[in-house]
């Protein structure tokens, strides 16, 4: 980390220059493309199915948004009046899911009054909703599309135990209703310690240590637990009342924070459970387990020594980022590895960036991993087709499958490598122009 | 009697001559650690930076030292033999921004003038990072002070030879290198207190009083020498001060300018400074904004030290863009790609490939901007950063195309000894031993 980014988050001096670049940014960063109305049909190029194989000369056709084809130049029938692009020596591949981003919450890590990315006064948030800070224009989205990335989860940061719930967006649209595809789509719950708050003895508060913030977890459930008791017995007194045509008994104080847990209480959404080492993950899978909680892990990246452990629980792990540093004692491939051992294991994986400006690096990650021995196919669908799995939108994405929206990237080379350069970009089959802030800089200062 | 005393002087001599070579015996065998291994890589593709690639090269090397490269390469009989498998070979990656090491004693924030800050005295040379670094292809750091300061502390240049002691770790005759900082760091630090400076005018005043100070001491100790050259035996010495003789070496040309710096305004500001006190500016670090202005660093034979693609974590890295490394190169600014960072240090490989797509740089200005051209900014690029005779054998042997995102290294050798190896059990570390 750079010396002073962390350090300069504190200060929030919102200077003139930056409200000039944020409206500079918003003329040209945010520019939803219309509706998809001709068919689009991309053919020649090395097509990516991730489903089915690898097509070499494929022919991929997107109509109406979705994709409506897939298959070997000769076998595919291509509707009449549609935009023929001659993809030769391209790579075709579906676009790429990010499982944690803080994508929307934040334009200048520095500057406090551009960020939205964590209640910090409490640490048990599950009402708050990373969907009603969404910011739509930032000029963060269209930089992380230039690599391929279409869709992303979007999440608080990591310092609250429950610091709010997750939206599942797509990198265009006219607005955030467009963009947001699945509002609360999951509730983050971490347990890595450093949710404590113990900055110093002097503001030392509860929770400052585990065993607070595994007591107060609990309290947290249990109260949503008794809430959703009382809510129950309210239903029942109220039928009886209509029943027996008296009046309507006196319905409980709404209560916003656990009415936000009632969901995930039986498992009807999904729990993402943040943890590192091997005793504060087992600690908070007990607790959710507790409570029922369906869980995904996140990740896990000190837990080398349980994976056995972690494939017993048979959930999936977003793994990562594996960018982040061994421990003194660890080998220094530590953390690169786990990807593969997880996947070696049976483990269902997918990756994120757990960034907002670096998004666009996402497939690198995957790359980086095949270095240390995770299959290349299993690389490319833990950030496609298995993220699409987890956040159960499969049915629309992570493939290029007949049926699903039009998300497709075209790149001249190896969707994974730091040297290929992304050329189209179709969401919901409409091109996405690959410009951004950035490239209007550039554009300026080339001449 | 006479034979007896021969016999014995010889007998002395004989004891002495074996006290003698078991000694040397012994020191050898106790340095072995240290010592280098002549060897010849062979079934290599040699990416020598300087003259192309070398399809199915090798290098000779022989004290440390390349001897040979090239297709036709001969060692004697008995040199060791490293068969790298026709994989690439580059020079070790020079990281020309760095802090790891540092135990966290990177900035002595306590006020903005700290020249005689020695980064080596906070040098910890048993730091895991050292070995991290090594294992993604480093061989060498600018260890920097850190930016709070106007005038940070000065750097200390290591190799990353991870199991060895701390002096044989660092660079040796690596010329000294002085950390200026400007824009928010400064002014937020000390801002922060109600100090100054606040704003980048007290940035730059700061910077110029302390300057002019060190003018003041020059000139103080120069007629001081002057009246002892003339006899003057009442002439009273000034005082020495550290601070003081530290900027002086800076304004002496003794010490290689290394700034952070950001914005197209404040490049052109700390030139005219430069010029104003008769310094030279090595090379503008981070410069993400150098794009704007190419041509005004060129002209000065700045460097920059910049990332690949990061931006937006502060106001000041708004305008980043991840084209600015290739556009300043192709405007003739010597451009290299640093880590500023215990994680970036572990994979510059990559973040050079990035100027491939940001840009097209060839892979050879790729590879250049993590070897030959970051050992000029640190004043060693004669020593290191490319495949050529005479050079400190500095190599890596990857497993796969270097400049992607795929690729991690085999083998490291520094001065032609191994430092990390993959195919080790444990940490791969030969020279390292737990416990040390």
């Amino acid at each position: 980390m750079n010396q002073f980014s962390v350090l300069s988050a504190r200060f929030s001096v919102f200077g003139s220059r930056v409200a000039a670049g944020l409206v500079f940014a918003a003329l040209f960063a945010c520019n939803p493309a219309s509706a998809q109305t001709k068919a689009v049909v991309l053919k020649g190029g090395k097509v990516l199915t991730i489903t089915h194989g690898v097509i070499e000369n494929g022919v991929v056709v997107m109509e109406n948004g979705k994709i409506s084809a897939v298959g070997a130049g000769a076998s595919v029938k291509i509707p009449a009046g549609a935009q023929v692009i001659d993809v030769t020596g391209m790579t075709v591949y579906p676009g790429l899911i990010d499982s944690e981003t803080n994508l929307g919450l934040t334009e200048i890590s520095a500057e406090n009054m551009t960020n939205d990315l964590v209640e910090p006064s409490d640490e048990i948030m599950p009402h708050m909703h990373t969907a009603d800070a969404f910011h739509a224009e930032t000029a963060l989205i269209p930089v992380a599309r230039i690599n391929g990335v279409t869709n992303a989860i979007v999440a608080p940061t990591s310092t609250d135990t429950l610091p709010g719930q997750d939206s599942f967006i797509q990198l265009d649209g006219k607005s955030a209703d467009e963009m947001l595809l699945v509002r609360d789509i999951a509730l983050p719950l971490n347990f890595t310690g450093e949710q404590r708050r113990r900055e110093s003895w002097e503001k030392r508060k509860y929770p400052s240590t585990r065993m607070g913030m595994a007591a107060q977890l609990r309290q947290a459930f249990i109260d949503a637990r008794d809430y959703e008791g009382k809510l129950a017995e309210y239903d029942k007194k109220k039928d009886a009342a209509a029943k027996d045509n008296k009046p309507e008994p006196l319905a409980p104080k709404r209560d916003l924070r656990l009415e936000a847990l009632l969901p995930y209480l039986h498992g009807k959404k999904q729990i993402v459970l943040a943890a590192e080492g091997p005793s504060d993950l087992e600690t908070a899978v007990r607790l959710a387990n507790e409570f029922n909680l369906k869980i995904v892990l996140n990740h896990v990246s000190h837990s080398q020594a349980v994976l056995d452990y972690i494939a017993g629980l048979k959930v999936p792990v977003i793994v990562g980022p594996i960018y982040q540093e061994p421990k003194p004692e660890e080998r220094f491939d530590t953390v690169y590895s786990l990807p593969a051992e997880l996947h070696k294991r049976g483990v269902k994986i997918a990756f994120a960036t757990y960034d907002a400006h670096g998004v666009r690096n996402l497939p690198y990650q995957a790359g980086f991993a095949t270095a240390f021995g995770l299959p290349y196919e299993d690389a490319l669908k833990a950030i496609t087709l298995n993220p699409a799995e987890i956040w159960g939108v499969a049915d629309k994405l992570g493939s290029l499958d007949a049926g699903k929206t039009a998300n497709v990237v075209v790149a001249n080379g190896d969707p994974l490598d730091v040297k290929t350069d992304v050329k189209r970009v179709f969401i919901e089959g409409r091109e996405i122009p690959l410009t951004n802030r950035q490239t209007v800089l550039r554009d300026m200062y080339s001449k | 009697m006479k034979v007896d005393r021969v016999a014995i002087r010889f007998l002395r001599w004989l004891v002495f001559v074996c006290v003698l070579l078991c000694g040397a015996l012994l020191a050898q065998q106790q340095a072995s650690p240290t010592q280098t291994q002549d060897v010849l890589i062979k079934n290599a593709v040699v990416m020598t930076v300087t003259h192309g690639n070398i399809k199915n090269g090798s290098i000779y090397v022989k004290d440390g030292k390349i001897a040979a490269v090239g297709e036709n390469v001969s060692a004697p009989a008995g040199v060791a033999v490293v068969d790298a498998g026709g994989k690439f070979v580059t020079p070790g990656i020079i990281d020309s921004h760095s802090h790891i090491a540092l135990d966290d004693d990177v900035n002595e924030a306590t006020s903005p003038i700290t020249p005689h800050m020695m980064m080596m005295d906070a040098f910890d040379y048993q730091d895991k990072a050292i070995y991290r670094g090594l294992a993604g292809g480093v061989t060498t750091s600018l260890l920097l002070h850190g930016s709070a300061n106007m005038i940070g502390g000065q750097a200390v240049v290591i190799k990353h030879k991870y199991g060895l002691g701390r002096d044989a770790m660092l660079f040796p005759g690596a010329p000294r290198s002085i950390k200026f900082a400007s824009g928010e760091n400064p002014k937020r630090v000390y801002g922060s207190r109600d100090q100054l400076p606040s704003t980048r005018m007290g940035n730059f005043a700061v910077q110029r009083e302390a300057l002019v100070q060190a003018q003041d001491y020059m000139k103080e100790w120069d007629n001081y020498e002057a009246k002892v050259k003339k006899g003057d035996k009442d002439a009273t010495q000034p005082k020495h001060d550290l601070k003081l003789e530290a900027l002086a070496d800076v304004l002496r040309g003794k010490l290689m300018v290394q700034i952070h710096c950001y914005r197209a305004d404040e490049f052109l500001n700390e030139i005219a400074m430069a010029k104003e006190f008769g310094y030279k500016i090595r090379a503008f670090h981070h410069a993400l904004e150098a794009y704007k202005v190419p041509e005004k660093i060129a002209a000065e034979n700045i460097a920059i030290a910049t990332f690949a693609d990061w931006w937006g974590y502060k106001e000041e890295a708004w305008d980043a863009i991840p084209w600015n490394a290739v556009i300043s190169m192709r405007k003739g600014v010597r451009v290299a790609i640093k880590s500023d960072s215990d994680d970036f240090a572990r994979r510059l490989n990559q973040e050079a490939g990035k100027t491939m797509r940001y840009g097209g740089a060839t892979e050879d200005e790729a590879l250049k901007m993590i070897t030959l051209n970051a050992a000029w900014i640190v004043g060693v690029d004669d020593r290191v950063g490319s495949i050529d005779v005479g050079k400190d054998a500095d190599l890596v042997i990857w497993d796969g195309y270097p400049l992607s995102s795929f690729a991690v290294p085999n083998k490291v050798f520094i001065d032609g000894g191994v430092y990390f190896d993959r195919a080790l059990p444990g940490f791969g570390m030969p020279q390292y031993q737990e416990g040390q």
